[in-house]
């Protein structure tokens, strides 16, 4: 399980990137991606998916499936 | 870069101390007739601290006339939400919704600051204020700090947060020599706090309504009060919102003062539909010049409203208000350019005449003897300088200045839209225009057309290119001393 970002709603402030404890996050083109392989949703480090809680932007980082 | 009709500028540094100082600034520890941004007395403030501002750009109404500093965009990133912002638009801490700034990296901000360091030798500042928040991504900023400072050791450094994260990087911000922070505080009850803030991103957890706006205002008064125990020039900068805070900045006020703050300034919400903020698309306003006024007025008491803030673009390069932000884009910037101390040294030289000529033109301005003491508001197009020296159609702010038989003084900055854009007149610009001088009776321009002069005339507002390229308090003394001349002889 993973979480992924839409696209066309990321504005690309990279504020998820840094809270990322898998350095799974990067910028791609104007907005970012999650590599599924590496995100854990944050297991093991906090309650809450941290790039979920620190998204300015609503419905934008989601459940990958 | 052809800027011919601005007094040729470079940058600050400190002034000498034991040089007898010429600036119109130096008026102020009487604590009045001045016309600088902090106009309170020097009585009230500790010596080190007044030493700081005075010849600090975005501070003192003098220096700022003749340096310049600029921000670079690195810090997209933001952990509070304002209902102010659209996060796809810049913060309106120290920026404007609607204008979108470019992405820099810390290596990127450091070349773009070397190039504007080579062309503009005025640049004395330098500031990390967002789009987002400069604390929010913390490593990143004073990565960024640290490559400038190394390439260019003379230029001051500053940063504009929301103090969330503040209490956090405050030892590493003095150790930094960071001397100037600006902190947006919108509140001091969190019930009001509420209205403005729906969420914070703290402590790896999102906080909602009431709690949010607690947390973030125990951070910024903890912030706060540690940057000013460290001695670090602290301004708070409050974003008016009618009919939420208006009637609170006043309690805010109070609370920043009292914990060591320089500086409060309010700036207005700018709020539009368009940009798609909650407070744009509820219907919230922004103040009318006249209720920004009023507010500035009543906190007034303590005299040290930056009026000059023009919450400039995060990206502007150049002298404040003056915006050359697009001649040093991204894609512009290949390489560093060779930066030269010497034409600074030059430029120093010609600030300290300059300074020295615009206050003995402001002495020499005659006064009526008597007239009546009804101040009169006149507007200034300037693109810096201390001179009126912009094209009334590419004005984007006006100086108000408030003229009396005591002389003239700077009030306040009002923005405005560019109306005319390569010849072309728009009317709903203009009108946006005469909104803007709302209560003035003079516009003082290095230009005019026969059109817009008109529109002026029928609001009652004189608008006048007489003065063209001359020292704005002398001229509008000088106007203000004719105009009474005039009336007195027209009902003689
Ligand atoms: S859920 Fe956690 S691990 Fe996965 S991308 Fe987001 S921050 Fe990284
Ligand atoms: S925090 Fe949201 S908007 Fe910002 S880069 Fe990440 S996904 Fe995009």
């Amino acid at each position: 399980m993973a979480y992924k970002i839409v696209e066309k709603n990321c504005t690309g402030c990279g504020a998820c990137e840094f809270e990322c404890p898998n350095k799974a996050i990067k910028e791609k083109g104007a907005a970012f991606v999650i590599d599924p392989k590496k995100c854990t949703e944050c297991a093991g480090f906090f309650d809450t998916p941290q790039c979920v809680a620190a998204c300015p932007v609503p419905k934008t980082v989601v459940m990958a499936f | 870069m052809t800027d011919s009709n601005i007094v040729p500028l470079s940058s600050i540094t400190r002034v000498d101390p034991a040089k007898p100082r010429l600036s119109g600034c130096s008026a102020k520890s009487n604590g009045k007739a001045t016309s600088c941004g902090s106009s309170a007395g020097q009585d009230d403030l500790p010596e080190a601290v007044w030493n700081k501002i005075q010849d600090h750009p975005c501070y003192s109404e003098d220096a700022h006339h003749y340096f310049a500093r600029m921000h670079v965009a690195v810090a997209p990133a933001c952990n509070i939400q304002c209902n102010y912002c659209n996060r796809k638009y810049d913060c309106s801490n120290e920026s404007r919704p609607g204008v979108v700034s470019e992405k820099l990296s810390a290596e990127q901000a450091a070349l773009k600051v070397m190039a504007v360091a080579a062309e503009v030798p005025q640049l004395s500042v330098v500031g990390i204020a967002g789009p987002g928040d400069a604390l929010a991504n913390a490593p990143k900023t004073f990565h960024t700090f640290d490559l400038i400072h190394a390439a260019l050791p003379h230029v001051k450094l500053c940063l504009s947060t929301n103090g969330l994260a503040l209490p956090d990087h405050v030892e590493q911000i003095a150790a930094m020599g960071i001397d100037h922070v600006t902190i947006t505080i919108n509140m001091v009850d969190p019930e009001i706090g509420a209205q403005i803030y729906p969420w914070i991103f703290f402590r790896h957890k999102r906080w909602e309504g009431l709690e949010a706006a607690q947390i973030l205002h125990e951070r910024q008064m903890e912030g706060l009060e540690a940057l000013t125990a460290k001695g670090i020039l602290v301004k708070v900068n409050s974003v008016l919102i009618p009919g939420i805070n208006d009637q609170h900045l006043v309690e805010v006020n109070k609370a920043v003062r009292s914990r060591g703050a320089f500086l409060h300034n309010v700036m207005p919400l700018i709020s539009d539909p368009a940009h798609g903020t909650h407070f744009g698309l509820t219907g919230q306003r922004g103040p009318t010049p006249n209720e920004l006024r009023a507010v500035q007025d009543s906190l007034g008491g303590d005299a040290k409203l930056m009026r000059h803030c023009r919450q400039c673009r995060a990206d502007a390069v150049g002298l404040l208000g003056e915006d050359r932000g697009a001649e040093f884009s991204l894609d512009k910037l290949t390489e560093a350019k060779p930066y030269d101390p010497k034409k600074r040294e030059m430029y120093l030289e010609v600030v300290e005449r300059e300074r020295g000529d615009r206050q003995k033109a402001k002495e020499m301005a005659q006064m009526p003897e008597k007239i009546e003491e009804t101040p009169v508001l006149v507007a200034i197009a300037t693109k810096g300088g201390g001179r009126i020296n912009q094209h009334f159609g590419h004005a984007t702010e006006f100086q108000i200045f408030e003229v009396t038989s005591a002389g003239a003084k700077f009030i306040s900055h009002r923005r405005t839209d560019k109306y005319c854009v390569g010849g072309t007149d728009n009317s709903d610009a203009m009108a946006t225009t005469i909104a803007a001088l709302e209560g003035v009776a003079a516009v003082l321009c290095a230009k005019i057309g026969d059109k817009p002069k008109q529109r002026l005339a029928d609001m009652g507002i004189i608008a006048s290119d007489q003065y063209a390229f001359e020292y704005i308090e002398a001229s509008a003394i000088t106007w203000y001393a004719t105009r009474n001349a005039c009336d007195v002889a027209a009902s003689a």
